[in-house]
């Protein structure tokens, strides 16, 4: 099954290395990974989405805690909480009827439009993993000339939070 | 107090109540050398290779409960200690390795003698550390004790650039006491309910088995399982990291467990109905088929790491924590209960093991004309009155250690268990007698494995250091040949041991005695011999049968009821009824 697991970790040069490491030194599977520095400059916020049984996904919890660079984890999967992907698409856009298009299916996706020229449009589209495939499945497959995703993250609703 | 970085680092030692560093120089580690030299409190060995200063650290440290300590230089130094590491990781030794880095400036920049040392050591570090600023090394060195011998232990290496040692930088200087690290708070107190679950299904238990590792002698808890042990009457199993918690001889002890341990062992895993795990980690070379592992049983687990728990083997009733305590806290339970196990049902499962035990499932040829390596660890046990410290290499002659050498007590008994490191034996008994110099320290060893760390002869001679070497001198990579004998229809690729040295000559040219015993009517008088030599090294070079295999065995991936008792195959197949008994 897919997991979406947040960490905090000390901001410290080896602390990822160690973290992609324990993934392929095990065997474990990255779907995505992001991280970037908090507002707390000693720390940093990861999220890890990863696919794998019950026991898989179990031990990659263990493991990660075990790690002590690892200060806080949460395996946010089946807490209420809201998951976001970026992505920015560079896509062929060339005549009327073709460049209107993108744009229709633009809109529906609440993509926008972020730069322009005479072949060719960047688009940039937030949402679920899932919204952002969809979106890709919407193009021409000729016609997309790169793809960014940054990866997902995530954050509990409500009160509780992931912090110190 | 100013000092330099240097200064820090050997009086930060001295501060942490560190004996002995083991040691070799190179061109980033010299300002640290120097400051060395300045004093006499923290005693430095120098070995021959890093390797061995790794192990002799490692020995050390099992030996002793104290953290073994290594200082190598940049490169070449510190790629060297890796396979040390790794050994101490996979046994959870407490360890810290001082590398020697280039100067800060120059990381990155395939400078003379630059390694990653961080990278290279990663995967086979419990942490490591690179200091970027004098101001952080006495913490950080603080740091790397803490987490070395805390919870799970393992070891940690600090990387240290030769700037930060430079005698002209000084800085104030104090031992930090105590630490707190925000992201690293081991466990340790078990869960009281858990606890509670879990002598409820023992004393409800028809079948019980214990089984005990590591665990539980890094954890200091050998009286803690004796006591809960015999106030439970239970049947018990060692693993080969954890013998000599439970001592051996003692009658509920029923041996080792795993591919190598006895029929009782295995054949009580597999018919138990509650599994008491303490300190060990179902490792594979225990659990053979884990489709097949204890199918009738309940399992407790006790380990300080989480991560062990459901890792090989689901478990039912799982408690993070420290051995000691949370057996002593059942034992209390138990007491205050006033309930006690079905002791009709014990009786009878006692009497099935004992019927297994009937088997004499060790059972040799005591009357051939070679010299069997069982006789000669049985003999080292004799005229050790079972009372040395045993160090062991990887092998054969191993497995025959840990079957023949009843160990009385933990620590006694320290082997390479999870990496199987060839080359352990002799530097880790160097650790040893340096903690314990009144005591017989014994390595057991094959022509083979000796060869990896020989050159440690000279570090015993320089530093008096009065080993005793047992080398079982099969002229083959033993181990490897019975593999080939059994599973490659005798095609014995590469494990003849060609090109022998003459190891008396070879010992003889290092300062030390050798003894060389061809006749089995020798074996005793020479080996009294050897450990009547009390302040001299002596290597016993004894030439054994070079055909016998250990058994026990169960093949890899086997089952516990799918053992190999006798060497005689036919016997072997027709012996054990498919319910995994004898017939
Ligand atoms: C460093 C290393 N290389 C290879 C092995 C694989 N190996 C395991 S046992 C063994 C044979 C050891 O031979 P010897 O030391 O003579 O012991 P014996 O089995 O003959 O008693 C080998 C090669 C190992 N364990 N460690
Ligand atoms: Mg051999």
């Amino acid at each position: 099954m897919r997991h979406i697991i947040s960490l905090l970790v000390e901001n410290e040069s080896g602390a990822l290395s160690r973290i992609a490491g324990l993934f392929s030194a095990r065997g474990y599977n990255i779907e995505s990974l992001t991280v970037a520095t908090t507002e707390d400059p000693t720390l940093s916020r990861m999220t890890i989405v990863t696919l794998g049984s019950d026991k898989i996904i179990e031990q990659i919890t263990k493991q990660l805690n075990k790690l002590i660079d690892v200060v806080k984890l949460q395996d946010m999967t089946d807490k209420d909480h809201i998951e976001r992907e970026m992505m920015f698409v560079k896509v062929r856009a060339e005549g009327e009827s073709r460049r209107s298009e993108i744009q229709r299916v633009s809109d529906i996706f609440r993509a926008r439009i972020i730069d322009v020229t005479d072949t060719t449009y960047c688009i940039e589209l937030t949402g679920s993993s899932r919204k952002l495939d969809a979106y890709i499945k919407t193009l021409h497959e000729g016609d997309v000339i790169e793809v960014v995703r940054s990866g997902s993250m995530g954050i509990t609703r409500g009160e509780k939070s992931l912090s110190l | 107090m100013e000092l330099s970085g240097s200064e820090i680092i050997v009086q930060f030692l001295k501060d942490e109540g560190v004996e002995y560093v083991f040691g070799y120089p190179g061109g980033a580690v010299l300002h640290i050398y120097d400051a060395i030299h300045q004093q006499d409190d923290v005693k430095h060995i120098l070995v021959r290779h890093e390797q061995g200063a790794t192990h002799a650290a490692d020995g050390y440290a099992r030996a002793t409960g104290k953290p073994g300590v290594v200082l190598v230089t940049s490169g070449p130094g510190a790629t060297n200690a890796i396979t040390g590491i790794a050994t101490a990781y996979m046994d959870s030794a407490p360890m810290i390795v001082l590398s020697g880095q280039v100067p800060s400036g120059m990381i990155g920049s395939d400078a003379f003698q630059e390694v990653d040392a961080i990278g290279c050591t990663r995967p086979c570090v419990k942490h490591n550390f690179l200091v970027k600023d004098i101001n952080d090394l006495a913490i950080t060195l603080k740091k790397a004790f803490y987490v070395a011998t805390s919870g799970r232990p393992g070891p940690v290496l600090v990387d240290i650039p030769k700037d930060i040692t430079a005698p002209q930088i000084k800085i104030p200087y104090q031992y930090p006491e105590s630490i707190n690290m925000r992201s690293y708070n081991p466990t340790v107190k078990g869960h009281p309910r858990q606890i509670k679950k879990a002598v409820e299904l023992l004393l409800s238990a028809k079948r019980p088995m214990m089984y005990s590792g590591g665990g539980v002698i890094l954890g200091d808890a050998a009286q803690e399982l004796r006591t809960l042990t015999r106030q439970l009457g239970f049947p018990i199993t060692q693993t080969l990291m954890g013998l000599g918690a439970y001592p051996a001889p003692d009658p509920q002890n029923v041996g080792m467990l795993g591919m190598h341990g006895t029929y009782e062992a295995n054949m009580a895993m597999h018919e138990c109905d509650v599994l008491f795990a303490i300190g060990a980690r179902f490792d594979d070379r225990i659990t053979g088929d884990t489709s097949k592992f204890c199918p009738h049983a309940k399992i407790i687990h006790i380990d300080i790491d989480p991560a062990s728990i459901s890792k090989n083997i689901n478990v039912d009733i799982p408690i993070v924590g420290e051995v000691k305590k949370v057996l002593s806290d059942m034992a209390q339970i138990i007491t205050d209960s006033h309930q006690k196990p079905d002791q009709e049902a014990l009786a009878k499962w006692w009497g099935k093991i004992k019927n297994w035990q009937a088997q004499d499932c060790l059972a040799y040829d005591r009357d051939s004309q070679h010299i069997k390596p069982q006789s000669v660890i049985e003999t080292l046990y004799e005229v050790t009155h079972g009372d040395a410290f045993v160090t062991s290499d990887v092998g054969q002659h191993q497995m025959f250690a840990a079957q023949f050498y009843p160990f009385n007590e933990p620590r006694r008994w320290i082997n390479s268990g999870g990496l199987g490191t060839m080359g352990f034996g002799l530097p880790s008994a160097m650790g040893v007698k340096l903690a314990f110099p009144d005591a017989d320290v014994a390595c057991v060893t094959g022509e083979g494995s000796i060869q990896m760390c020989i050159q440690e002869l000279s570090t015993c001679l320089q530093y008096d250091l009065p080993v005793k070497i047992v080398n079982l001198n099969n002229r083959y990579l033993g181990m490897v040949r019975q593999w080939q004998e059994f599973f490659y229809e005798k095609r014995y690729s590469h494990s003849y041991m060609d090109a022998l040295p003459d190891f008396v000559k070879l010992t003889e040219s290092y300062g030390h005695v050798g003894i060389r015993v061809e006749n089995p009517a020798d074996l005793k008088s020479a080996m009294e011999e050897a450990f009547a030599m009390k302040d001299r090294l002596v290597f016993l070079d004894v030439i054994t049968d070079q055909t016998e295999n250990v058994y026990p065995m169960i093949q890899a991936g086997a089952a516990h009821n799918q053992m190999e008792i006798s060497p005689d195959h036919q016997k072997r197949q027709n012996s054990i009824n498919p319910e995994g008994e004898l017939a």
